[in-house]
């Protein structure tokens, strides 16, 4: 059931991405240091998570 | 004209405006009052325990905190005409997309899970079995959506915020030492040091301020209104009053158990509740069915902010003025993140402490992404025109969503090492 669901909107995901493929908001400096810095938080959180995940195992 | 006369034009002027706020009025009570939803209310009844009413300043403090916050989605979605959720795809592509729907519909999900569990606590102190619980609660939950009303929902939605106030009749019946009240007022360092233990409990409280799902409720909700330009104004004294309200519950919570239960280490709402009935029966009483308020009051936002966020970005209609034959989908995404987090809370053995805990964790992955992609939006003058933000708004609401991701992050890493402030 769920990847007859996932094939019938798989069409409909990419359809979504392309039209969103362009930001309409001009990337300038400060949106592109924005957007920097919450690719670095949020690598932060998943380096975090995994630590824990790990060590959780491991215990 | 006599002094009659100008008092009756006046009377008459008010009048109008104030039927107006009432046909206006709605996204920001109910998104402020829903914010005390079942995982709040445990926070404030841990937080009234442990510092008794020398809290009460900096709840007042989250006053214009979550204002702030919550009357940029009131602009931006009376603007744009458009939800948070498409709001990220237009404007910042597909990947942030993605990441803020997907992100945002998991949250929902475990987050409206806790409320399952806050409502199925609440409701079996007085004999309920848990299943009984959630099928009344997605019951109720699907009769107010599907008269295919948005006023109606509304309105209805507005009643069970009105019951939210349940608690202020509470705090009267335990007689609090009103010269302490007022003295908690003023701002203190309560438990006199600043400890790990205060800073946890300064982070929890503002954790509950705001969460991700409040901003794309609102903005959806303002948009679902059919609010425009014209109407901000109120829909921003709608937030300011919602902000009031949601501080004063707060409040009225800590005064409880901070006068019958001081010093008393609470886990959740529903175990204070029955240690209040063993004093004060009513008060007991009265903080079990606002504990289960709170989760209904949460679950009914929740469950509609990812339908209507998954409803902008797939196509499909998404109103809760369209009947279910017009916006199947639509609904279907909303009884089924009803049932199914339902039924994990009747699952025997569910990990539902592991579950409470990582949904900080999930929360603090995308607030501050809402939250950013909220000022940036508000600052391009090309969608926002006059209504962008102004030099000193953008002051403070980058000093507050500030604030907010780095307490919040402490909080959510909190969850994931719980010696971190010990």
């Amino acid at each position: 059931m769920f990847t007859t669901f996932i094939k019938k909107y798989l069409p409909k995901i990419h359809e979504i991405n392309q039209r969103y493929s362009k930001p309409r908001l001009v990337m300038s400096g400060p949106v592109k240091f924005c957007l920097l810095l919450l690719r670095c938080y949020l690598l932060l959180l998943v380096g975090l998570l995994l630590y824990k995940f790990i060590t959780v195992l491991t215990a | 004209m006599n002094i009659f006369t100008k008092l009756f034009y006046l009377f008459r002027r008010c009048w109008k405006a104030l039927r107006l706020f009432l046909i206006l009025s709605g996204p920001g009570l109910v998104v402020m009052i829903a914010d005390n939803d079942a995982g709040g209310i445990t926070t404030y009844a841990a937080t009234g325990a442990k510092y008794g009413y020398n809290f009460i300043w900096f709840l007042i403090v989250l006053v214009p905190v979550a204002y702030f916050v919550q009357e940029m989605t009131v602009r931006l979605g009376a603007v744009t005409k458009r939800g948070h959720a498409e709001a990220i795809f237009e404007n910042f592509g597909a990947f942030w997309g993605w990441f803020s729907l997907v992100d945002l519909v998991f949250c929902d999900w475990l987050t409206l899970i806790t409320e399952f569990i806050g409502m199925t606590a609440a409701l079996g102190i007085f004999g309920v079995p848990p299943w009984l619980t959630i099928l009344g609660v997605i019951a109720i939950m699907g009769i107010i959506v599907l008269n295919g009303r948005y006023w109606t929902w509304e309105k209805i939605t507005m009643v069970f915020c009105l019951l939210n106030l349940i608690y202020i009749p509470a705090a009267f019946w335990v007689h609090p030492d009103t010269h302490a009240v007022f003295r908690g007022i003023l701002p203190n360092l309560p438990g006199g040091k600043f400890d790990n233990q205060l800073f946890f409990f300064l982070m929890a409280n503002i954790g509950t301020t705001i969460a991700p799902w409040m901003i794309f409720f609102q903005q959806s909700a303002v948009v679902d209104k059919g609010m425009t330009e014209k109407d901000i104004p109120f829909g921003k004294f709608d937030t300011l009053l919602g902000a009031i309200l949601t501080v004063v519950v707060a409040t009225f919570i800590l005064i409880v158990v901070g006068t019958v239960l001081p010093g008393v280490e609470i886990d959740d709402a529903a175990q204070a509740s029955k240690m209040l009935m063993g004093s004060h029966g009513y008060a007991g009483t009265f903080m079990a069915i606002g504990l289960f308020d709170a989760g209904l009051l949460g679950a009914i936002c929740i469950s509609l902010a990812s339908s209507w966020s998954l409803g902008e970005i797939f196509g499909w209609a998404h109103s809760l003025n369209n009947k279910i034959k017009e916006a199947p989908w639509f609904y279907a995404a909303y009884f089924l993140a009803l049932i199914t987090a339902g039924g994990v809370v009747l699952i025997p053995g569910a990990p539902l402490v592991l579950i409470t805990l990582f949904v900080q964790v999930i929360a603090v992955t995308l607030l501050p992404a809402a939250l950013v992609f909220l000022i940036l939006l508000l600052n391009d003058k090309e969608t926002m025109g006059e209504f962008k933000n102004s030099r000193l708004e953008n002051i403070v609401n980058i000093g507050i969503v500030s604030v907010i991701v780095v307490l919040s992050s402490l909080y959510g890493a909190s969850a994931l090492f719980p010696d971190m402030f010990k």
